[in-house]
């Protein structure tokens, strides 16, 4: 790799002003491709899940998925953005071994969706309007693998493989208009930005949005103009960035490599780029002799698509709560203050929280046992807190049991790590490890009394009125029901028989 | 309009992927530019306020339900490749990523 | 015994039905007749004589278990070499699919095959449906069963030869132009192109997808009208395909009549360019006409002079991007693949030697219509004929109920007349062309031998979109009055081969 001049990130901020364009590709989660109808079940065999249309074989015809189009207008609804009332598919005519056609079925001059925004929210609450260009609908290619070169990139390879199960798959992708005035927080926005759309996307249900699975791809595109300018400078396009924090690395790193050339006196190349996760690095593309031309054209096989206004209605009233309004509510229902608030976030907890109380427990404690217990065993492992092996449900039992006083915090966190060590759900552990509060309360009453005859000396400090020596007693207590009591309970057996009152 | 030249005809063969052999560009220069200077006359209407029609049919919402149907078997699908490996299609070195 | 490769195919699905003849009987003899005949004509690229046996087998044994067949059960068929067959060679008159076996059927081809209908083989055309002539086939040309040393009409010469030469008695043409009624015309039988989106597409390899349209061919109205019903209709695998009804096109035919109706003849279909003697034969169809009963109305469609070169922008256009999966990567032809080399250019060397000269030609021609700068221009522009067209067809339609012009503006020429002149060759689809750009159903029918070179010369109907059954019912009554007038049909003047 070529080692590039970097100018230091203040000093690229100090002479001139970002502007970035954000192309966001959204795989969809359909049961069926875009334009035929075989599955897109991801881990498929090669070449498995293709038919004529999807190979390009000569004579195939496409079709267009209706959840697709029904999918596209509900993104751009909730991108507050115009729904086309008539667009149409247009080809986009370019040579790839990964397009089976030679061209890629997409949208041209008629976007089904077009001039909306997103609100993200910065660290620090600031909140930055994205505008919205459009929303557009397209197709997935196939996948490639580099056979014979040192590191299975496509340089030095010495031939390729094909496989078509992904050629097809729909894709939205999301355009923004330049996004201006974000300055040394250009590179925050875009990751917020990012961020954001993929919480909108998972809450419209229409795709998963895994960004390490591809399913959501960002390209940065990004130039710098001199503070006071109105013309935008050249920019560059850095490709298939694909997770948040590469988004803003990406941004940053081309902000300080423009900057670095325009500084010493050079010009940006327009240029596609290619993101390098080790480094945080950029990388010039192959430059092409001729300009790119796609003889974009209207799809001659397929009709228009002219959604009813009531159908775009019927989508609107039908969308979820969105993401930012959701948040918004969650944040006074639980009653947390911002920075509470943005912990959780950070966590990715919310959606787990909520199904934690779906689930039948109650806010305050689905959010301990999440932002607390599981929060740091996540941290401990290094994974994701959604990727540990509880269910939501799960924890909700572990709160019931501690509401209900069979447990508790300590036997419960006992419980979380059995279910964590796969040694089955909550009731099961329970059994297991043999971890219930002893309610009986004639055997919690014996406990005590044995503990006060034993420490006789304590118990007429408590008689005496000094209840935190009450404490000790409740001590060996547990000690003698190997921590299994209630505590809460044990205490007022104490007090109940020492007659002190607290 | 202007006439073709040999170095257009070797662009548009480069865009089409055509390796067009010298005597090719001649010729076909000199037929492309006939054809152009023919149907040219189509632009007689482009200043006229007429709306253009890229399909006959009138028609417009074809969709059809999102329910999976049979795939082609790998064998069906690979049976006329070239060459196959891995059960992959398998094409020559490819020049850079687009 | 008859001779059964002369029958028509309403006659030859009787003989089967009533069990005067097997199946497999009129099989062979159509196979037998290909042996005998094909030589010379070179109407087939390839002749499936284990499948069509096989086909004609189920056809009889579905007779003896007293199944009740279709109208066409048995009945042998030539389909063009662009129809998608599973398990059979399917090349588009073109070397980049040499060898290509498709692993899929059209939706043609399974409509035929479940209407019992027996597939010979697959016919000769110009390579990817693009010609008049059939020259620009790239397994050689075909020859006119009226003089082989003439050309039979294109791109589906090879069907329309195959029913001149008695070697099938039905045939499937495609026309995206002119494809089908051209080569009718010039060889005296009948072609009719449906209403766009009235027959599938699917599996039909594309050349020009707003234009395409499969169709029937055969030697009778009522066959081509028995052939229409069985293939078309809706296909929820064509987007483009009717969701309606198939207009009663068997009907019409058995119903020729045109007593009171409005025959519009188009000014602009004639003048500078136009063989006397068709001219003469096209007058004498309108004189017949006149004759029972229909009213002649003189019409302008001032448009139409703009369709040839709107046609030559549109059409090439969208093949530029239909044929650009012909990249030699994943099943056809690739050529330099030395393991060296990329595919970038692998492709391109696949492309130039795959592709005859025509098809490059009008790929460039295409690229060059569509590119930057000149969309507007020429692609663009010809979106704007084309809707000057579509009112002129409206505004007629308003007046008539068809209009009719000679089908081809001369007969028949010799092969390697106009082979290098493009220009020249394209006058072929003068009159065919504007149905394509509106999207109309149209028809040839014969109409006589033009008296200098004794040349078939057909007859066009146009109709409205999904007025389909006004052709066969205009061309049954122009069908019979010249049977009645000459005494025979016309084929029966065809030299024996």
């Amino acid at each position: 790799m070529t080692v590039t001049d970097l100018l230091s990130y203040e000093d690229a901020l100090e002479a001139f002003d970002p502007v970035m364009g954000l192309e966001v590709h959204v795989e969809l989660g359909t049961r069926t491709k875009m334009f035929c109808g075989c599955s897109t079940t991801l881990g498929a065999e090669p070449n498995s899940q293709t038919c004529p249309t999807c190979l390009g074989l000569p004579g195939s015809l496409p079709v267009v998925n209706e959840i697709g189009v029904e999918s596209a207008i509900k993104i751009g609804l909730a991108l507050n953005c115009e729904i086309a009332e008539w667009c149409r598919f247009a080809r986009k005519n370019y040579f790839y071994p990964d397009m089976p056609k030679n061209f890629q079925t997409s949208q041209y001059d008629e976007p089904i969706a077009f001039n909306g925004y997103l609100d993200v929210q910065l660290e620090g609450g600031e909140v930055f309007r994205v505008e919205i260009e459009r929303a557009h609908m397209e197709e997935d290619t196939g996948k490639s693998t580099h056979v014979g070169g040192a590191t299975g990139r496509i340089h030095g390879a010495s031939h390729s493989l094909l496989d078509y199960n992904r050629a097809g798959i729909p894709l939205i992708e999301i355009v923004t208009k330049p996004i201006v005035g974000a300055g040394a927080r250009a590179p925050e926005v875009a990751k917020a930005y990012v961020a954001e759309l993929r919480e909108l996307i998972k809450a419209l249900g229409v795709s998963e949005a895994r960004m390490e699975m591809g399913q959501m791809r960002c390209d940065v595109n990004l130039s710098l103009r001199p503070h006071g300018r109105e013309k935008f400078g050249t920019r560059s396009e850095t490709k298939n960035v694909n997770s948040l924090r590469s988004v803003e690395r990406a941004a940053r790193y081309e902000i300080q490599r423009h900057a670095a050339v325009l500084t010493s006196g050079g010009t940006i190349v327009q240029e596609t780029r290619h993101f390098h996760e080790e480094d945080g690095s950029t990388a010039a593309g192959r430059i092409k002799e001729e300009a790119e031309d796609y003889r974009y054209f209207p799809e001659p096989d397929l009709v228009p698509v002219a959604p009813s206004r009531e159908w775009v209605e019927e989508l609107r009233a039908g969308l979820p709560e969105l993401p930012s309004v959701q948040r918004k509510r969650i944040q006074a229902d639980w009653g947390l203050s911002d920075h509470e608030m943005q912990s959780v976030l950070n966590a990715g907890a919310i959606e787990l929280i909520l199904a934690t109380i779906a689930a039948g427990a109650d806010a305050a404690s689905a959010r301990k046992w999440w932002m607390g217990e599981l929060a740091r065993r996540s941290n401990e492992d290094g994974i994701e807190l959604a990727a540990l092996p509880i269910t939501p449900a799960q924890v909700a039992r572990v709160a019931a049991l501690v509401a209900e006083g069979s447990l508790n915090d300590k036997l419960a966190r006992q419980v979380i790590e059995g279910v964590l060590d796969g040694d089955g759900d909550p009731d099961t552990v329970v059994e297991k490890r043999g971890l219930k509060v002893v309610s009986d309360e004639g055997a919690l009453g014996s406990a005590v009394d044995e503990a006060i005859a034993a420490n006789a000396a304590i118990a007429d400090k408590v008689r005496g009125g000094n209840l935190a020596a009450a404490g000790a007693l409740i001590g060996a207590v547990m000690k003698t029901t190997r921590g299994q009591a209630d505590a809460k309970r044990v205490r007022e057996l104490i007090l109940e028989r020492l007659a002190a009152q607290g | 309009m202007p006439g073709i030249t040999r170095e257009e005809v070797a662009h548009l063969g480069r865009l089409s992927r055509l390796e067009l052999k010298d005597e090719e560009l001649d010729h076909f220069a000199e037929q492309l530019d006939a054809i152009i200077g023919a149907v040219a006359r189509v632009s007689e209407v482009a200043g006229e306020d007429v709306p253009p029609t890229s399909h006959p049919l009138p028609l417009t919402n074809v969709m059809r339900p999102d329910q999976v149907r049979p795939s082609l078997t790998p064998e069906q699908a690979l049976s006329s490749a070239p060459a196959q490996e891995q059960q992959r299609f398998k094409v020559p070195q490819i020049l850079g990523e687009d | 015994m008859t001779d059964l490769t002369k029958l028509t195919a309403a006659g030859t699905a009787a003989a089967i039905a009533s069990g005067e003849a097997s199946a497999v009987e009129v099989t062979q003899a159509h196979l037998d007749r290909i042996g005998a005949v094909d030589e010379k004509v070179h109407a087939f690229l390839h002749v499936d004589t284990e499948g069509a046996l096989a086909a004609a087998k189920t056809v009889d044994a579905k007779r003896a278990a007293g199944e009740k067949l279709g109208p066409l059960a048995g009945v042998p068929l030539a389909l063009k070499d662009i129809f998608t067959t599973k398990g059979i060679p399917t090349t588009v008159g073109s070397k980049i699919l040499e060898g290509w076996i498709p692993p899929y059927d059209a939706t043609v081809t399974t409509r035929l095959k479940e209407a019992g209908v027996v597939i010979l083989g697959k016919t000769n055309m110009d390579e990817f449906a693009m010609g008049s002539s059939t020259e620009n086939s790239a397994y050689g040309p075909t020859g006119n069963p009226w003089d082989l040393t003439r050309i039979p009409g294109g791109s589906g010469g090879g069907s329309a030869a195959a029913l001149a030469a008695f070697q099938a008695p039905l045939a499937i043409g495609t026309d995206t132009g002119g494809s089908i009624r051209q080569p009718a015309a010039v060889t005296g039988t009948v072609g009719v192109k449906p209403t766009y989106g009235g027959v599938s597409r699917y599996g039909m390899v594309a050349f020009s997808s707003s234009l395409d349209q499969g169709g029937p061919c055969a030697r009778t109205v009522l066959d081509a009208a028995l052939l229409h019903q069985t293939i078309a209709g809706y296909d929820p695998l064509d987007s483009t395909s009717i969701n309606a009804p198939v207009p009663p096109v068997v009907e019409a035919a058995r119903n020729g009549n045109v007593k009171g109706l409005r025959v519009g003849v188009v000014k602009e279909f004639g003048g500078e360019g136009y063989q006397a003697g068709v001219v003469q034969r096209f007058n004498e169809a309108v004189e017949l006409l006149r004759e029972l009963g229909a009213e002649i109305v003189e019409l302008s469609c001032p448009s139409f002079d703009l369709a040839l070169a709107a046609y030559y922008l549109i059409a090439p256009s969208e093949c530029s991007s239909n044929l650009a999966r012909f990249d030699g990567l994943r099943y056809g032809l690739r050529v330099g693949d030395n393991g060296t080399r990329s595919a970038e250019e692998v492709t391109a060397l696949t492309r130039e030697a795959g592709f005859g000269p025509e098809v490059k030609r009008r790929i460039m021609l295409g690229t060059y219509a569509l590119s930057s700068g000149y969309y507007d221009a020429y692609y663009g522009s010809a979106q704007k004929v084309r809707t000057l067209i579509t009112r002129d067809f409206e505004r007629s339609f308003g007046q008539v109920d068809v209009i009719i012009s000679p089908t081809t503006p001369t007969t028949a020429f010799p092969i390697g007349e106009r082979a290098d002149d493009p220009m020249a060759m394209y006058l072929a689809d003068l009159c065919t062309i504007p149905a394509n750009l509106a999207g109309n159903s149209a028809m040839s029918v014969p109409c006589g031998l033009a008296p200098e070179d004794g040349l078939p010369v057909g007859l066009q109907i146009i109709a409205p979109a999904m007025a389909d059954d006004r052709l066969y019912r205009v061309g049954a009554a122009v069908e019979a009055g010249f049977i009645a007038r000459w005494g025979h049909p016309l084929l029966e003047e065809v030299p024996t081969l």
